[in-house]
């Protein structure tokens, strides 16, 4: 240990598992640009191109290349596999062949069935027969435990998405201490925690020493996954290239278990700049060196795949695996978190070119180097692939050692985790608000039978109180479904090694979400400012259709009028989710950020007092309706960012795009030396009286 | 003080420096045959707004506008100076700091008189020469170009920064000899810092079907943007040959 650690600043991260001691000590903050960084090896042309190639051949064979249906993954399931073993500087994939689908049966074996069979696999019946009569999985023990209320909600889609049948994801865990510490530190540090929990047997205690001991098991798995690699992560790493190969096994042992939603890697940049920067100064390492072994890392990021169904690739618009990486932002004592391989990073998408994972963050404050912003803007310019996140916003409640799961879901690393919940439709509410608690496309009665509206014009404050009333229940069956997702999660799917890398308690957040904010609001704001009438289907007096008459203010064009309902529909909600306990008494939370599962939100949908169409795709996250911010991006990012971040903690998204050239022009319109600055004093009136009238 | 607004953008990145607060005006005297918003000509249409309003719309998201300010295009302003002169005047005496304004404008019914206290206010002027020549400017725009050249000269009499704005349309406006004699038109007024040649396009043809408007310039092609480089050399070179 002294060896691995020798030129590192001692701290109290050498007596305590305590990560963000050992950066804050021993990081060095780069200001400058780019200029140092180094194109991409040989080696690393010659293994991204073979990549590229298994990807196409993936594509034509429809989604995949092969998948397992025989071995169930575990973190040692399988033997090592590679690319091109001489050429890979950080090793490791998730099955013994490139690409190959793991087969995952934890989180239900329904779905891994399915996602075999609609590729054209069959599991075992050996496998199926067992994980279906003999031992349980998180998806069985759900439908065990479901009301008939909660089952209605999800078959009508007013609650979708809910991991009931998947695994729940959205869990980072601190991979960095695999690197620091070697896994024998952890499992001791694991012991210690079960030899000192209460005695008094309880169920929580015995829960606490069940997860305690899986997790210190796990970790033992993930020491003999580093000796089916060749490598001995019971001891610290001693290089930069160590550290990022034991860094790397932390996670692929992670992958290999876990089928999860969003498998989000953390925030490493800073973290393994320390190593290289003292692998530099000892010689043993130069910069071509320190970029190819991130491009190896960053390559295997983007071969992270997991055998899924058609319906969920619908639910999120393709095959995401969320390998967010959290790059930057400032630290609390002022000082930029940004590092040289902050840079190198961000310059993976120019050696390998563009891709969407991992998913490179940037967790942007105002006060971070300018080299760097602009780096990030040329960066994103060229490849359209960097996610942005306001550090400034989040530093406030996650300190600086925070990362993003998913998309937008803050958490600390090794001290925070998230139980996923998906999302509520807000929009799909307040119709069933309108009818009485029935569904607007089927007229079954799915929510408490409450008072229809009457009359052929809605009337705001009779549907604001309905709608609230709604919402109300709605989140009460929301929650409590939740609570037993994550209680089944726990106990049939538990994230073992994820939660071997956190600490022995920690927090967590309950993160609920909600779908069609934009429709809500624009349609409460029609029923204010326009005249709304309702055109009625059937004798039953169900409503289907709405016609608007006049204009009214809409969301996007930061008009107060509007926003500010958009404000108290979150503000209400969340307080409704309050109200109800929740699973180990995690702290609700809640998102705005259907990034893709817009489309099939709005799909589940009927026609709303917007003027919006049955089956018309909500706006993303929340995002204004397609077309109706008239006023241009100011106005319309001014809307969103009233909505209250204390209520929807877990993130609120609005996806931007913009025509390039709707992002300025050249500067070379003016001549030189004589571009105008808006910022500068005025200067006097210096009259040419040659131009005299 | 109330204009007759078209519409705004609050993310105007290509109407003057940094992002700034982008006013269209209704109303413009001016048929120019390639105009893309003929929906602006009528001065009835629109919305009434106030100064304040424009300016409350401002103040809210001022941290955008740092770099930027307000800018009033059009439509034509000139049809409006009053209004405008109160806008920017009011831009500049903000509470919160002085506001760099920017008029966008043809020079379409400038009067020396008229607007003196627009351009008391006015820190950078987009000035649109639609033609060079004055008989081929008459028949584009179906308007005299007196009242560019008087304007731009009192603009360059009070040293206002201004940049020239040009929109090349084949077979009208790209034509070699023109763009040199708008180098040399251009090198009378040293108070021109720059140069901005727009290429013509055809996506507010459908407008005119809309509005009922017979369009002029029917079977012209928009212009290729990869020849504006070699097009702004012409203007440039004969430009820097006849500048004092």
């Amino acid at each position: 240990m002294q060896q691995a650690w020798e030129g590192f600043v001692p701290g109290s991260w050498q007596h305590e598992i305590d990560v963000r001691d050992f950066i804050q000590r021993n990081y060095t903050p780069y200001d400058g640009d780019e200029s140092f960084l180094s194109d991409p090896t040989p080696a690393t042309v010659a293994l991204w191109y073979k990549v590229l190639e298994l990807f196409d051949q993936e594509r034509e064979n429809g989604g995949v290349i092969d998948m397992d249906t025989k071995v169930v993954s575990t973190i040692t399931s399988h033997a090592a596999g590679y690319i091109d073993r001489d050429l890979e500087k950080i090793v490791g994939l998730q099955t013994d062949k490139p690409l190959k689908r793991a087969l995952m049966v934890d989180g239900g074996i329904r779905m891994a069935v399915a996602a075999c069979k609609s590729h054209g696999y069959e599991v075992d019946p050996e496998i199926v027969d067992f994980y279906t009569n003999r031992r349980k999985t998180h998806n069985a023990g759900v439908f065990d435990v479901y009301t008939p209320e909660m089952r209605a909600c999800r078959h009508s889609h007013i609650i979708t998405g809910l991991p009931d049948a998947y695994g729940r994801g959205r869990i980072i865990g601190d991979y960095r201490r695999v690197a620091l510490y070697g896994v024998d530190r952890l499992i001791a540090q694991k012991e210690a925690e079960k030899d000192g929990t209460q005695k008094h047997m309880t169920e929580l205690v015995i829960r606490h020493r069940e997860e305690l001991a899986e997790q210190a098991r796990a970790l033992r798995e993930l020491k003999r996954l580093g000796e089916i690699y060749g490598f001995d992560i019971g001891r610290p790493a001693a290089t930069f290239q160590e550290a990022v190969q034991w860094l790397y096994l932390g996670y692929l042992a992670a992958v290999k278990e876990q089928n999860g939603a969003a498998m989000s890697i953390g925030r490493n940049s800073t973290f393994l700049d320390i190593y290289a920067e003292r692998d530099l100064a000892r010689g043993i390492l130069d910069e071509r060196d320190a970029q190819e072994i991130i491009d190896h890392l960053v390559m295997k990021l983007r071969m992270i795949k997991f055998a899924r169904t058609p319906e969920y690739n619908e639910l999120f618009s393709g095959d995401p695996q969320w390998v967010t990486e959290s790059i930057g932002g400032m630290g609390v004592d002022g000082r930029s978190m940004v590092t040289k391989t902050s840079f190198r990073y961000l310059h993976t998408l120019e050696t390998m070119g563009t891709s969407p994972e991992p998913n490179l963050t940037v967790l942007w404050s105002k006060r971070l180097p300018k080299a760097f912003k602009q780096y990030c803007a040329r960066i994103s310019i060229y490849s359209s692939s960097i996610q942005y996140e306001n550090d400034d916003l989040m530093r406030v409640y996650h300190g600086d050692d925070y990362a993003i799961a998913c998309c937008v879901s803050s958490m600390r690393i090794g001290k925070e985790m998230q139980f996923f919940g998906a999302r509520a439709n807000l929009a799909k509410c307040l119709l069933y608000a309108l009818n009485g608690g029935r569904d607007e496309k089927t007229g079954e009665q799915i929510g408490p039978r409450h008072q229809p509206v009457s009359g052929a014009v809605l009337d705001y404050d009779d549907v604001m109180q309905k709608y609230e009333d709604m919402m109300m229940w709605l989140a009460g069956v929301y929650v409590n479904a939740l609570n037993i997702i994550h209680y089944m999660h726990d106990k049939y799917c538990y994230e073992r090694l994820q939660m071997a890398l956190h600490d022995e308690h920690v927090k967590r957040w309950f993160a609920t979400g909600i779908a069609g904010l934009s429709v809500v609001a624009d349609s409460l704001s029609a029923i204010q400012y326009a005249k709304v009438k309702v055109v009625v289907r059937d004798e039953t007096g169900l409503i289907t259709d709405f016609i608007v008459e006049g204009d009214y203010p809409k969301y996007g064009n930061d008009d107060d009028r509007v926003d500010q309902i958009a404000h108290y529909v979150v503000e209400r909600f969340m307080k409704y989710v309050r109200e109800t306990d929740t699973y180990r008494n995690a702290v609700p939370t809640t998102s705005i950020l259907t990034i893709t599962s817009n489309v099939v939100y709005g799909r589940a949908t009927g026609a709303t007092p917007d003027g919006r169409s049955a089956g018309v795709p909500f706006a993303p996250g929340a995002n204004p309706m397609h077309q109706r911010d008239t006023h241009g991006a100011v106005a319309s990012l001014a809307s969103v960012a009233k909505l209250p971040f204390k209520d929807a903690q877990d993130g609120i998204s609005n996806t931007f795009s913009i025509v390039p050239d709707a992002l300025g022009k050249d500067v070379q319109i003016y001549f030189e030396n004589e571009i105008p600055c808006a910022t500068c004093a005025p200067n006097e009136p210096a009259y040419n009286e040659d131009f005299g009238a | 003080m109330q204009g007759r607004v078209h519409s705004i953008e609050t993310f105007g990145t290509v109407d003057g420096p940094g992002t700034r607060l982008v006013v269209f005006l209704q109303g413009c005297p001016m048929r120019c045959a390639y105009c893309h918003n003929p929906d602006t000509w009528d001065l009835a249409g629109g919305e009434v707004v106030s100064v304040s309003r424009v300016l409350e719309r401002f103040e809210r998201n001022r941290p955008y506008y740092r770099a930027g300010g307000i800018t009033v295009s059009g439509g034509e302003p000139l049809v409006q100076t009053d209004f405008v002169s109160e806008l920017f005047r009011t831009a500049h005496e903000a509470p919160y700091g002085r506001i760099h304004t920017c008029l966008d404008t043809s020079g379409a019914l400038f009067e020396r008189e008229r607007c003196s206290a627009l351009l008391d206010h006015t820190d950078l002027v987009l000035l649109d020469i639609k033609h060079a020549n004055p008989q081929a400017y008459d028949w584009l725009c179906e308007w005299s170009a007196t009242d560019a050249w008087a304007c731009a000269d009192e603009l360059a009499r009070r040293g206002i920064p201004m940049v020239v704005r040009h929109v090349v349309v084949p077979g009208i406006t790209d034509d070699p000899e023109e763009l040199a004699s708008l180098g040399k038109l251009m090198a009378k007024w040293p108070n021109v810092v720059g140069l901005e040649l727009l290429a013509y396009h055809t996506m507010g043809r459908h407008k005119y079907d809309d509005l009922g408007i017979a369009y002029r310039l029917d079977g012209t092609p928009a212009l290729d943007k990869a020849r504006l480089p070699e097009l702004r050399h012409i203007v440039l070179a004969r430009h820097e040959l006849f500048k004092p």
